[in-house]
């Protein structure tokens, strides 16, 4: 009889649980999104260098048209490709634990992960079209932090601690302009892997 | 009368547990949801839903959506209380 009720306890937070967040997120997609982000940053340094820039020791740099619009689309790869595998290991995931996916809890979530970051990305566009080159990288991650703090309610709340350590690590890099390259490497890269593995290993 | 009795017999099966404790943390749920997360047949959940509805536990709307019938649930106050005093119940047995 004890063992009803105690079946019955734990049914009971279960369905709680699985109804009212999105627990299909997959940690793998956090260390995959971080992968594209540290190629993606790999790749940029690289082009710098290419084009007759040492990234960390050139106190003034000069960004052609060219290499601007290279940036821009470089960013914006790598942000589908980090989309792509989110996506893919959600549904592998959902798939495994016999999950639905598309539920109010999942729309929720994106809703209030959207909001932030689709404002951000309209202030950091705008940026880029004053010439604020500087401020995009702290900016992102600021917005990026604020994004995922505010989707904390909607899925797993240990996902909270990576949207404050982006949030810190944009407003360090806001007074540290000319190095925003390396805070958007250890922030999107470096964080989601970290945040990735131990979710991975907790939830598994 | 032991605590046992107490518990309340609406509340016996685990599919009407499911139904609740998705309510408890929602707004209105539709049918293809709840099923999707209870992981039941359409029959089964149309059963123990009126029943349920029948104590007065649940709200249940039906309207249309284009021309597709769609149904939703919602958790009235009465069937609030009433989980909230089972649930108490069997904390305080698992305490015992």
């Amino acid at each position: 009889m004890n063992q009803k009720h105690q079946e019955d306890l734990a049914h009971i937070r279960s369905m709680m649980e699985r109804s009212s967040r999105f627990i299909s997120l997959s940690g793998l997609s956090g260390v995959f999104a971080g992968l594209s982000a540290l190629i993606g940053g790999i790749y940029v340094y690289q082009l710098f260098k290419a084009s007759g820039m040492d990234y960390l020791n050139d106190e003034h740099r000069l960004y052609s048209a060219n290499l601007v619009s290279e940036l821009f689309w470089i960013g914006i790869t790598i942000l589908v490709f980090a989309f792509a595998f989110g996506i893919f290991f959600t549904i592998r995931k959902s798939r495994k634990y016999n999950l639905p996916i598309w539920t109010s809890a999942t729309k929720k979530m994106l809703f209030n992960l959207g909001v932030p970051l689709l404002a951000g990305g309209v202030f950091s566009l705008a940026m880029m079209y004053h010439g604020y080159f500087g401020l995009v990288a702290p900016s992102t991650l600021i917005f990026y932090g604020l994004a995922v703090i505010n989707a904390e309610k909607y899925t797993f709340s240990d996902i909270k601690y990576l949207g404050f350590s982006e949030l810190i690590l944009g407003c360090i890099a806001l007074f540290n302009i000319g190095y925003g390259l390396i805070f958007w490497i250890i922030g999107f890269g470096i964080l989601h892997i970290v945040y990735g593995l131990v979710m991975f290993k907790k939830y598994k | 009368m032991g605590i046992i009795d107490k518990l309340n017999k609406d509340f016996e099966s685990r599919v009407r547990l499911g139904i609740m404790s998705v309510l408890m943390v929602n707004d209105w749920v539709d049918f293809t949801e709840m099923k999707a997360l209870l992981n039941i047949t359409d029959g089964n959940l149309a059963s123990h839903s009126s029943a349920l509805e029948k104590a007065a536990y649940i709200e249940v709307k039906k309207e249309f959506v284009g021309k597709k019938p769609k149904t939703s649930y919602q958790v009235t106050d009465l069937g609030r209380a009433a989980f909230k005093e089972h649930l108490s119940y069997l904390e305080k047995l698992m305490k015992s």
